[in-house]
């Protein structure tokens, strides 16, 4: 019987630990160091092959980032007024700079590794603010994340450097344009960068 | 042309710019002068390619870097001490010991401050002046883009007054050798950022609003040391524009 009993708790431990959603602590620093030791293990991102760096920051990043929510909190109130193909446009284009300002970030990256910050709980159990620090030479860097709960996975919505949040940056960035000329300078202001950027090789 | 024709040319262009700037635009939260910072801006800009930068470039790829690592040190070390008396400032002794022992040891044992012997052992926390007003409470004030130096504030360039005296090149008597260890210093600071420049013009679409934000943000962080009260983020579908000037 006491046997019977302990093997269902058992069971019923490793049921919880099969069901158990991913922390969103450890959510970021298990992305943080494969994206970091990737870096450090390919040769040629090391010697700044940024289209590598490109990749890397497109199949490891952007599937874990809300790229929706990212798009509309950086343009602000003029989002709604877009047309669904302006939105669509605005989006592409703004996926590329945003690997692409990820990438040019990670070009910076030598010898580091990222250790959390404790985390300051909310009120909103669904959106939390996980800080790391990036250590390495001099200063440690300050990067912290917005993430938002996707079912039992966390996805990145913003990310802050520095103490900066890149989408209040983009949204000033971007207001300029918005204001001389609405979406579709600020569509061709963004795709005229990512063609420079796209032309860099290093 | 004599400099002081020089300096009052610029003032009243400076003026110019400024009732300009209040004219055309309002400014963004923070930034009431940012027609005037925008044109001191692109002057910097253009300094900065035209001069400091190649000269920048050159100097990385002309010395070797353990030279340059050793030149970076020397002055980084020098900051060090000021960097205690102002955590002594703001009353902080345990750090403000802390940074006094990194000197001190890599004075003595790091021949002058040329070799970091502390290294990460002894973590550096580069305070200024302008994060000793910033502590007791002093606001940072409107954002101003200053000539050659860059991005500062209200503050920050009070606390500047104070930090240029701080400098090696400031304890040398003689005018030609103050003028060439400057020289060095500005050279040196500059080819250290090359890197993050390069990254900057990358993914910079409005670079004047990137750096100041930037800026802003990080001495928000710095005076807080790391660790500010928290800012409402901001709404996803936020309608408010820029509230209008009271």
């Amino acid at each position: 019987m006491f046997r019977r009993i302990m093997l269902g708790l058992a069971l019923c431990a490793a049921q919880i630990g099969v069901m158990a959603e991913v922390a969103p602590e450890a959510f970021v620093q298990q992305l943080s160091t494969e994206v970091i030791d990737a870096v450090k293990a390919d040769k040629a991102i090391q010697a700044g092959d940024v289209g590598r760096i490109r990749s890397l920051v497109d199949t490891k990043i952007v599937p874990n980032v809300n790229l929706q929510r990212m798009v509309v909190k950086s343009v602000g109130p003029q989002w709604r007024s877009a047309s669904p193909e302006q939105q669509k446009r605005l989006t592409e284009e703004f996926k590329t700079y945003l690997i692409n300002t990820y990438a040019g970030a990670l070009t910076q990256v030598k010898d580091q590794n990222v250790k959390l910050r404790p985390m300051r709980t909310g009120t909103n159990p669904n959106e939390v603010v996980v800080g790391t620090d990036v250590v390495g030479k001099g200063e440690p860097i300050q990067l912290d994340y917005r993430l938002e709960k996707a079912g039992d996975a966390w996805k990145i919505f913003d990310f802050n450097v520095l103490g900066l949040w890149a989408t209040d940056s983009f949204r000033n960035q971007f207001s300029r344009d918005l204001s001389a000329g609405g979406i579709d300078a600020l569509i061709e202001r963004l795709s005229e960068k990512n063609k420079t950027n796209a032309g860099n090789k290093s | 042309m004599t400099l002081r024709r020089v300096a009052a040319l610029w003032l009243a262009g400076a003026a110019v710019l400024v009732l300009n700037g209040c004219a055309t635009t309002s400014g963004t939260r923070g930034d009431p002068l940012e027609g005037v910072n925008r044109a001191v801006f692109s002057f910097n800009e253009t300094f900065d390619r035209a001069l400091l930068k190649p000269v920048a470039t050159g100097y990385e790829a002309v010395l070797p870097e353990f030279v340059r690592n050793s030149i970076e040190n020397f002055f980084s070390n020098f900051n060090d001490a000021w960097s205690a008396v102002n955590q002594l400032l703001q009353a902080k002794p345990a750090a403000a010991l802390e940074m006094g022992l990194r000197f001190g040891v890599n004075t003595v044992f790091g021949f002058g401050g040329f070799v970091d012997v502390a290294g990460a052992g002894i973590e550096r926390r580069q305070e200024d002046f302008g994060q000793t007003l910033g502590r007791w409470g002093m606001p940072p004030g409107p954002y101003l883009v200053l000539p050659i130096l860059g991005p500062s504030t209200l503050r920050d360039t009070a606390g500047l007054v104070l930090d240029i005296q701080a400098v090696p090149e400031a304890f040398l008597d003689q005018r030609p050798e103050r003028w060439a260890l400057g020289t060095l210093h500005v050279i040196s600071v500059r080819a250290g950022l090359l890197s993050a420049t390069r990254a900057l013009d990358e993914i910079a679409l409005d670079k004047y609003s990137l750096v100041r934000d930037g800026y802003l943000a990080r001495r928000r962080r710095l005076v807080y040391d790391g660790n500010p009260p928290d800012e409402p983020e901001t709404p996803d579908n936020d309608t408010t524009e820029d509230s209008p000037p009271k």
